[in-house]
């Protein structure tokens, strides 16, 4: 008898119902959203600002439908855009009271209109691709070479300044290509110079050379500081894509780092392209400024500051922490004297802190402010969009050499992470170039679904109609067996949240397409067997096992391509192939165990089975022509 | 219904000659075309600049043709795309530094054309043509698209090779990959004699009909195996052609249904799939020819008898468990 245990039953309801859960979320479409997510990365987005956003709905009596905060971003769902509008007015009123210099952005979204609990089980529409929603992508190579000559740059000046502090005499120092070199007149200094280097620079591989009468060492980075540097420029310039674009105002932008030395950058919604790329383009920077302390000191004045109404050559700002203080314009050093900037901690206090690394240049200067103004406040301002803040004003102590310097006082160890990310974050490692860039209109969009959709639903139709016209009832059960194909693929792709593009459409097409493939076989097996005599019971039997090993063998040589495709494919075509792979997987299931248990259930229990409805099997022997 | 009311094994075999020679014929034809007029490969390829624009009313061509080349632009394709009111351009790649800006000035210099003759009655405003999609691609990008796509071939061939040779024999293995990347190779023959452009999805659509060609051989391999263990004193060209004769019926009407799917999309799916939907077709349609009736020529050439398949059965007794 055709009997599935129950285990294998339950495993294909279970299946049937997962599969209809997950590709619940499509059918709800969504509903307009405010999503509000920090500029600034000194400013985390957590249960206390989602408090603040709610509190601040209450007093204007809006009432959200939702509210849901995840790892970067609050989103609050809203009855309609009216709502959504005044929603976001008042949450911007709200967090960014001057609206000249944002902490926060508000932007407009649209969020999956699925009810909470769905939500809950992470059952979320499927992530569409830009070629699907409209929007910006580009690819941007980061010049790994720029990366290199600038650090080697910065070392060159280093070490003349290390040469002038141990007394060491040179015949210059320069860059040449990927090297440093230094030319000496004696051998004698040469050895000394190469003792001191191996002290000091670690990250330096010396070797001797002779050019002429010149005496010369050749500093080249070692290949581990090199990748160092080249990782460090890419997750840099990263982290600075990271802020600019969190100015758009983009409700989820993609930046991700693709292979050694490229970044994607993708923008869904955004049109505005020479905006987008002058904001990608643009830097922040550091500059470090000396604080007018007298002045500071004194209430009347620093009430008339902040009324807007500084004193000449100062300027008011508001430190981390609240006190307001004046800083003179005169700018002592800028963020290009910076080489790096790590968290850590103070050896003596053990608070956390930021340690910079200036360049040579930087430290001389930075040397010879602080010698001249020990017992005064120094600021370290980050200046974004025109605008600055103190990220930190501290006091000098004594005179800072060598150009290491320690940012410290009322930071967390969170913050100071923040404070290093940010000051690194200023401005680009390495230059970057645009490679690939693509901007999909947001009708174009709507347009490439509509078609992809109605592709799938006239072919999925016209074969419909076939297989229930050539095999009947066996033919009903292979289009539910390919509908739970496609019910599957589309919970997979909806639970994997992997991105649906126009070819990934495409794929879901064909792969329906292919699938069916397998139903063909095994009916046609069916019908074999009962052509050669079989009982209807065994024939069923005989059908679905013999026709097992075509099926898996014709899916793996299938799925030999798909995996191909998925290594070596980019863009559009991983789209297509991660689609077909699952597709394959999903209807070897589909096609054969699902199909399987519903014959079973319609046949399968009848003992004295007399025909199968699987359309006219002819039979060479009794002509019925 | 019952569409295949066959009652003899049908004798292919006997033409296996003549059909040999029929692909022999088509797959040089191909080689020549692809060799002689080369694939149109697409921006992705290539390099350079795609514009897709829409226009309220239809625009006269030339006149854009000529405000581009007055601008600047050289050797620029604009032609129609999908309807009259779209409009795709096509700009290479030029040496000057600022590449990546080709997209906005290409709209500048639209923006001054309008739409033909009815120009002065709508005014500007309503001619200048909207923008739906802009892609750019630098030279870097695609020659590593290129050796990607050699190198997912060459990935393909091998798995298959491997996989077939494991399950089955070496003799199927061969002949089947031969079968199919003779598909391969006309469907090329086809982009290159018509110059249609070869993009990416025209890739994956390629090397996605490989893979289920060679299922389609695997069908009919999967069959000679059986008939060779299960029936005694067959010729190897009698169990090739009971195999194919079996198995024909499944082959049609799959490959039926997967056209439908197909015709479906060359239908409804738009010029972004055309080619696409295109690629599929020729390989569904050659796919049927080639797997069954070249590959199955080629394993009997190669010598397949009943002996290679009693050693395997023993083994694949266990494999099975």
């Amino acid at each position: 008898m055709n009997r599935y245990p129950l285990w294998k039953n339950s495993i294909v309801l279970v299946a049937v119902v997962l599969g209809l859960l997950y590709t619940l979320p499509n059918f709800f479409g969504e509903a307009p959203a405010v999503q509000v997510a920090s500029v600034k990365s000194t400013h985390k987005v957590d249960a206390k600002l989602m408090a603040q956003v709610e509190d601040a709905l209450k007093a204007a009596s809006v009432v959200p439908q939702g509210i849901v905060l995840d790892l970067n971003s609050i989103r609050v769902r809203l009855v309609d855009t009216d709502a959504q509008i005044k929603a976001r007015d008042v949450i911007e009123k709200a967090l960014n009271p001057v609206a000249v210099d944002a902490t926060y952005s508000v932007a407009l979204n649209l969020v999956s209109n699925s009810p909470n609990w769905l939500t809950g089980i992470h059952a979320l529409p499927m992530y569409l691709g830009l070629d699907l929603r409209g929007g910006v992508h580009f690819l941007l190579q980061v010049d790994m070479k720029g990366a290199l000559t600038k650090r080697l740059d910065s070392i060159g000046a280093d070490l003349r300044s290390l040469m002038r502090d141990k007394n060491i005499r040179h015949g210059g120092i320069g860059r040449e290509g990927q090297s440093v070199v230094i030319r000496f007149r004696e051998a004698e200094t040469r050895e000394k110079a190469r003792a001191v280097l191996a002290d000091n620079q670690p990250d330096l591989l010396l070797v001797d050379a002779q050019d002429g009468q010149d005496l010369k060492l050749m500093a080249t980075l070692k290949p581990m500081a090199q990748t160092r540097i080249q990782e460090f420029a890419v997750k840099q310039n990263i982290t600075t894509l990271h802020n600019r674009i969190n100015e758009l105002g983009v409700a989820e932008p993609v930046i991700q780092q693709q292979g050694a030395d490229r970044i994607v950058v993708q923008l869904p919604g955004v049109q505005d392209t020479a905006k987008a790329k002058d904001i990608l383009g643009r830097t922040a920077t550091l500059e470090v400024r000396m604080v007018d302390d007298e002045a500071s000191a004194n209430p009347g004045i620093m009430e008339q500051a902040a009324r807007g109404q500084p004193p000449m050559g100062t300027e008011y700002y508001v430190e981390r922490g609240g006190r307001g203080l004046l800083v003179k314009k005169q700018v002592v050093l800028t963020g290009e004297r910076l080489t790096d900037a790590q968290p850590g901690f103070d050896n003596q206090t053990h608070e956390a802190a930021v340690h910079l690394s200036l360049d040579s240049a930087g430290a001389r200067i930075f040397k010879d402010v602080t010698r001249e103004s020990v017992g005064k406040r120094m600021a370290i301002l980050l200046i974004e969009k025109g605008k600055g803040e103190v990220v930190t004003a501290p006091v000098i102590r004594s005179e800072i050499g060598g150009g290491r310097v320690q940012i410290s006082g009322r930071m967390s160890t969170m913050e100071a992470n923040d404070v290093a990310l940010l000051l690194r974050a200023g401005s680009l490692a390495a230059p970057m170039e645009i490679i690939e860039e693509r901007t999909i209109g947001p009708s174009l969009g709507a347009d490439n679904i509509a078609k992809g959709f109605q592709s799938t639903l006239w072919g999925f139709s016209a074969i419909s109609t076939f297989m229930i016209a050539y095999y009947l009832l066996f033919g009903m059960v292979s289009v539910l067996a390919l509908s739970a194909n496609l019910l599957f693929l589309v919970a997979l792709l909806s639970l994997l949240q992997a991105t649906l593009t126009l070819p990934g459409i495409a794929a879901i097409a064909l792969t329906l397409g292919m699938a069916i493939d397998a139903n063909v076989l095994i009916n046609e097996r069916v019908r074999e067997e009962l052509r050669n005599g079989s009982t209807p019971q065994a024939a069923i039997t005989a059908g679905y096992e013999r026709a097992w090993s075509t099926i898996l063998d014709s899916n793996v040589t299938t799925l030999i391509a798909g995996i191909a495709l998925l290594i070596f494919g980019s863009g559009p075509i991983r789209g297509f192939a991660v689609v077909h792979c699952l597709g394959i997987m999903t209807s070897i299931f589909s096609s054969v165990v699902v199909s399987r248990a519903i014959i079973n259930l319609i046949y399968g229990r009848r003992r004295k089975l007399e025909a199968v409805s699987i359309g006219q099997v002819w039979k060479p022997g009794l002509a019925t022509k | 219904m019952e569409f295949f009311r066959i009652r003899k094994d049908i004798p292919f075999m006997r033409h296996a000659l003549v059909f040999n020679v029929i692909s022999l014929v088509t797959f040089l034809l191909a080689v020549f075309f692809l060799v002689n007029k080369g694939l149109h490969f697409s921006i992705e390829f290539t390099g350079g600049t795609l514009l897709e624009v829409n226009y309220a009313q239809a625009p006269d061509l030339d006149k854009l043709r000529k405000q581009m080349e007055a601008d600047g632009f050289t050797d620029t394709q604009v032609q129609n795309f999908g309807t009259s009111r779209d409009v795709l351009i096509r700009v290479p790649l030029s040496k000057d530094a600022e590449t990546s800006k080709v997209g906005e000035r290409v709209m500048a210099s639209l923006a001054r054309v309008g739409a033909g003759g009815t120009a002065t009655a709508g005014g500007m405003a309503a001619d200048a043509p909207t923008l739906k999609r802009v892609e750019f691609v630098g030279p870097q990008v695609g020659k590593e698209l290129a050796s990607d796509g050699a190198m997912a071939l060459l990935l393909v061939i091998c798995g298959i090779v491997l996989y077939l040779a494991m399950r089955f024999e070496w003799r199927f293995a061969v002949s089947a990959i031969i079968a199919n990347l003779h598909d391969v190779i006309i469907i090329l023959g086809f982009f290159a004699l018509f110059q249609w452009e070869f993009s990416l999805p025209v890739l994956a659509a390629v090397l996605a009909v490989l893979g289920y060609s060679v299922n389609e051989s695997v069908v009919v391999f999967d069959r000679v195996r059986e008939t060779f263990k299960k029936k005694r004193g067959l010729t190897t060209p009698q169990v090739l052609d009971h195999a194919i004769t079996s198995t024909i019926s499944r082959t049609i009407i799959t490959h039926g249904c997967t056209q439908m799917m197909v015709t479906s999309m060359l239908v409804f799916g738009g010029p972004a799939l055309h080619y696409f939907a295109l690629a599929l077709t020729i390989g569904i349609l050659f796919g049927i020819y080639s797997s069954v009736l070249v590959a199955s020529p080629l394993v009997m050439w190669m010598g397949v008898s009943r002996e290679q398949f009693i050693q395997v059965k023993v083994e694949k007794q266990e494999a099975v468990v």
